[in-house]
């Protein structure tokens, strides 16, 4: 298990920004790009190179990636579909967008399709109630949701066929 | 045509990049700051101002910088809070998102005010690629001298660095946000010491929004005094309110405070009224965690007085009758909309967003959610409203850090204000099993019918 | 040195000190509980919260009250402080709260539990906990697990006071467990099957107020309150050799440290000493070890639970899991 040179010299960019000995701060980040190099979740494997990068023990980084919720512990379907189901968007519509997907992948929340392409997830306010409701994939936001705009992304979604993630 | 501080050039294209900003007289207040006035002099307008921290509190941001101990040995940080997880607000994600150099330029100028030679700003993770648009930017304020080694060739030098978080609400509390920074649980610290003393890497520290740290870069072009003239009284300034649930123009709307609440509902420069055609029924004004408050009371305070978006008008009536400017989440709710679903939304998110250090917290905002959800999907008794009351009443004021607080107060406010609409639900329990009830039949409640009218 | 009055009783106490240590100078009722905190694991306490105090005047010069409870274990005194603790209703009704929080996920199996007998939660819930649960959900629950061949974690007693980690990070030399998760889901846990082994682990189960750390090798030997505690020591070149024997005729039933009357060890042991001499004739038997406070095995506190009622109960239930050693009701009750 190693980082590609590049995403190393990356780390070591991250590690920079903070004072010497302070090397522990850059968990959070050199977490989220390990994330997106090594397919999409943190295996134990991935967890103990990351402490060993940082020169920290391994509990921390678990304790760590145990806390946030943008960590998966387990694999996760090539695109990560997360739909925001709090107050405003539940206001919304958002269920309405959540029903939508479950019927249209045959899954339920926090379930995976079969053929590993999607993974279905209900997250916490994103920060887009004004646009309300939304999902995030990867990085990207998707807002004023439609059913017709889920069917979209959908097929988008699988015509790419790439694997989503924060980092892009 | 309404004061605009912090937006006024957000229509104007590209004003994302550098030149563009520049070319609207950004930066002026780093030039301003750096060339011609002490570091002390910087804060002493911020003080002058009356500017009050946008992230929640309201706490005055000059007082804050001069608690900084500047005695110390140790190296001074700035930290800009951006991890805006509240529900309801959006406005820091759309500022930094649309005029990011703003936000830089703030950052540079406070951190001269503050003596700090590294500053970071710590953003919640789902907004990566805000961290891009941020990177690009501070790239850009290197390359032309506003930040790095002896900027605009004066002795200062700062760098910037930004942080991205990893999804945890709690990390907005500015003491777990630094545990978080030193890449740790983003567990809150026991106060004190606090951060002005104690703060990151144990050093002196200043914890700022996004918001706040954006208006000091009018207050240095202007001056405190002049900021100070805008907003009423002790709500000086102008505020980004973000507008949210059922109106016709959802958004992020720069405010001078002091405006009446029904005519920012009600207005079209703003939300532009109910959508559908339907009736107001309540409103959260501060973002989830302020009480929420029906029609007649967001309008008008129990006095009958008008209701003005300032810290003073929204708390007035405290807990009984009032709420809170918080955050400027603004979140309206027509008569279709279900109080105790609503409330089962933000009690999920607590349960959620609790770091489960201290046990009235980590028990009772679990136990909150589990009772209301039996509530809302028809499973609840008479005697779980005043459990819920009782819960929230011994988890607030007990825990370590204010997310207990902001747990209980929705529970508590929404029993108070609409505990006929609970009851029915104990009561009909094959009525509200419909998720959608209300939406098919809305519920009408004398008490409040009589209120509003 | 600085003078405060808790509960209308004035001490001096030298300046640092926190409320819950000027109140444990004073003694007797006006000590507020401690769950969490530890005077010997730095960084402890703030986290359980059935300490909070009313703090009704800050100090001599501030004479405005705090806002809120505060800490007790975390909160230094200042000078002329007023503080009350069990003369405060506020705080009588939030402490009632916060035992309420800590029971309502908690399994209550002390009849079943080896920590029944010298548990710091269930002492509490006796004093200020309320005789009904008005909890209807369902309660989490944990699988046991073994963590290390001598440490049992029952993580749904865990009340997660964090000082098993403190232990572990200032005791041993590397801290294999910690806290994982967050909320009400957070867990004592090693993430992937590590064996916590290491010269001073043992303390973990020491600093455990509850059952959720005990010691394998004593596992439904006995209940403790059937034991001869015994004070001994012996020379150890690893730590000070000074322990309590947990002893049943001539058996050495369980090895622990010693504790104070706030059930805080003072002085840590390895676990050599723990584990791994267990006759009588390992060591040097000073006496019988006299137990007071926080203990049902301590005579004064068996009057006050209903004792006998307890007793009952718990062989009532222990009659029921069958396989496991039944315990002999005339043994002595105390040293
Ligand atoms: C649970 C919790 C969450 C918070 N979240 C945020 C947040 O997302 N953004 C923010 O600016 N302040 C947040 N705050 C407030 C901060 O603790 C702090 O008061 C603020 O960053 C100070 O900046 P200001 O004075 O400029 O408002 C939060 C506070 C609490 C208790
Ligand atoms: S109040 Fe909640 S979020 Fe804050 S420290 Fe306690 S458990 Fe954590
Ligand atoms: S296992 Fe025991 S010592 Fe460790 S946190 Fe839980 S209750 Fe505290
Ligand atoms: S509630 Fe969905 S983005 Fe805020
Ligand atoms: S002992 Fe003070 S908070 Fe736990």
């Amino acid at each position: 298990m190693r980082f590609s040179e590049e995403t190393l010299a990356l780390v070591n960019k991250i590690i920079r920004r903070y004072p010497e000995g302070k090397q522990k701060s850059a968990l959070l980040p050199v977490l989220h790009l390990a994330q997106a190099e090594f397919d999409g979740w943190l295996s134990p494997d991935v967890m103990d190179y990351v402490a060993g990068l940082l020169a920290i023990k391994p509990i921390e980084v678990y304790e760590v990636a145990t806390f946030y919720s943008m960590y998966n512990l387990k694999p996760v379907g090539k695109c990560l579909i997360e739909v925001c189901q709090t107050g405003p968007c539940w206001l919304r519509g958002s269920d309405d967008i959540v029903h939508h997907l479950e019927s249209k992948l045959g899954i339920k929340v926090g379930e995976t399709t079969p053929d590993g392409m999607f993974t279905l997830k209900t997250v916490e306010c994103l920060g887009s109630c004004g646009t309300a409701p939304m999902l995030q994939c990867g990085s990207k936001f998707h807002e004023n949701l439609t059913t017709d705009k889920v069917d979209t992304l959908l097929e988008n979604l699988k015509s790419t066929n790439q694997r989503t993630s924060y980092m892009r | 045509m309404p004061k605009k501080l912090l937006l006024e050039h957000i229509d104007v294209p590209s004003i994302e990049t550098f030149e563009t900003y520049r070319r609207h007289g950004g930066y002026a207040s780093v030039e301003k700051a750096l060339k011609t006035m002490t570091p002390d002099a910087v804060t002493e307008e911020v003080k002058k101002s009356g500017l009050r921290g946008r992230g929640g509190a309201g706490f005055p941001a000059g007082l804050k910088w001069s608690f900084l101990d500047r005695k110390s040995e140790k190296p001074r940080y700035l930290v800009c809070n951006a991890d805006e997880s509240e529900p309801g607000t959006f406005k820091d994600r759309y500022l930094m998102e649309k005029i990011p150099h703003l936000l830089i330029e703030g950052m540079i100028t406070a951190s001269y005010a503050l003596g700090a030679k590294t500053s970071y700003i710590y953003i919640r993770g789902e907004y990566m690629y805000i961290v891009r648009i941020l990177e690009r930017a501070i790239e850009e304020a290197y390359a032309a001298g506003f930040l790095g080694q002896h900027i605009l060739g004066t002795p200062y030098s700062l760098d910037l660095y930004v942080h991205p978080g990893a999804g945890a609400y709690i990390c907005g509390e500015e003491t777990a946000l630094l545990e978080s920074l030193e890449g740790k649980r983003g567990n809150p610290r026991l106060k004190p010491p606090f951060p002005a003393v104690a703060g990151l890497y144990a050093a002196p520290t200043v914890v700022n929004n996004v918001e706040t740290i954006a208006a000091v870069v009018s207050i240095v072009n202007g001056g405190g005094d002049e900021y100070a003239k805008v907003g009423l009284g002790k709500s000086t300034g102008t505020k980004l309110i973000s507008a949210s649930g059922h109106i016709n123009k959802p958004g992020v709307y720069e405010i001078e405070l002091g405006l009446p609440v029904e005519e920012f509902i009600f207005s079209d420069e703003y939300c532009g009224g109910i959508w559908k055609g339907r009736k107001l029924k309540a409103v959260v004004a501060g973002g989830s965690s302020v009480p929420i408050l029906p029609a007649h009371l967001i309008l008008k305070t129990a006095k009958g007085e008008q209701r003005l978006m300032t810290y003073e008008s929204l708390a007035d009536g405290g807990f009984i009758s009032g709420t809170m400017l918080g955050s400027g989440g603004f979140i309206v709710m027509d008569e279709t909309a279900c109080i105790v679903r609503n409330l089962w939304t933000f009690s999920r998110f607590y349960h959620h967003e609790s770091c489960g250090q201290c046990s009235p917290c980590r028990e009772g905002t679990g136990w909150m959610e589990k009772v209301l959800h039996r509530i809302e999907h028809g499973h609840g008794h008479m005697h779980d409203i005043d459990l819920l009351v009782d819960v929230a009443k011994k988890i607030e004021g007990n825990t370590i850090c204010p997310l207990g607080d902001a747990a209980a107060w929705p529970v508590a406010s929404a029993i108070r204000h609409f505990r006929e609409e609970f009851e029915y639900h104990v009561k009909y329990p094959e009525k509200v099993a419909n998720p959608k009830h209300f939406e098919l039949e809305p519920f009408r409640s004398e008490r409040l019918e009589l209120s509003n009218a | 040195m600085v003078k405060v009055t808790i509960d209308g009783i004035e001490i001096e106490v030298a300046e640092g000190t926190t409320i819950l240590n000027a109140a444990r100078q004073i003694g007797g009722d006006v000590v507020p509980p401690a769950m969490c905190y530890y005077t010997s694991l730095k960084d402890s306490g703030g986290k359980c919260r059935v300490c909070l105090v009313k703090v009704t005047h800050t100090s001599t010069k501030d004479p405005r009250p705090m806002p809120k409870l505060v800490a007790s274990c975390r909160t230094n005194v200042m000078d002329g402080m007023v503080i009350q603790n069990i003369t405060s209703p506020e705080v009588l009704e939030a402490r009632k709260g916060v035992v309420e929080f800590l029971l309502i996920n908690h399994p209550l199996d002390c009849p079943i539990c080896d920590q029944a007998g010298e548990c710091d939660l269930q002492n509490l819930a006796y004093e200020h906990g309320v005789a009904k649960t008005r909890y209807e959900e369902e309660r989490r629950t944990f699988e046991k697990i073994d963590i290390g061949d001598k440490i049992k974690l029952h993580m749904t007693r865990c009340i997660l006071c964090y000082r098993c980690t403190f232990v572990a990070d200032q005791l041993t030399d590397n801290r294999v467990h910690g806290i994982l998760g967050r909320g009400d889901t957070s867990e004592i846990s090693t993430y992937i099957q590590k064996a916590v082994d290491n010269d001073f682990s043992g303390n973990m189960i020491d600093v455990c107020p509850v059952g959720a750390l005990t010691d394998n090798t004593f596992r439904f030997k006995s209940r403790v309150w059937f034991t001869k505690p015994l004070d001994a020591h012996r020379n150890c070149d690893k730590c000070c050799g000074k322990v309590v024997l947990f002893t049943k005729g001539d058996e050495v039933l369980r090895v622990s440290a010693r504790k104070d009357k706030y059930a805080e060890v003072t002085e840590y042991i390895c676990n050599e000493c723990r584990y791994d001499h267990k006759r009588l004739s390992d060591w040097v038997i000073e006496g019988p070890r006299h137990i007071d406070r926080n203990s049902v095995i301590s005579q004064n506190h068996y009057e006050k639970i209903d004792l006998l009622k307890l007793k009952q109960e718990i062989e009532r239930q222990i009659d029921f899991e069958k396989g496991k050693q039944l315990p002999e009701p005339n043994q002595s009750l105390t040293a």
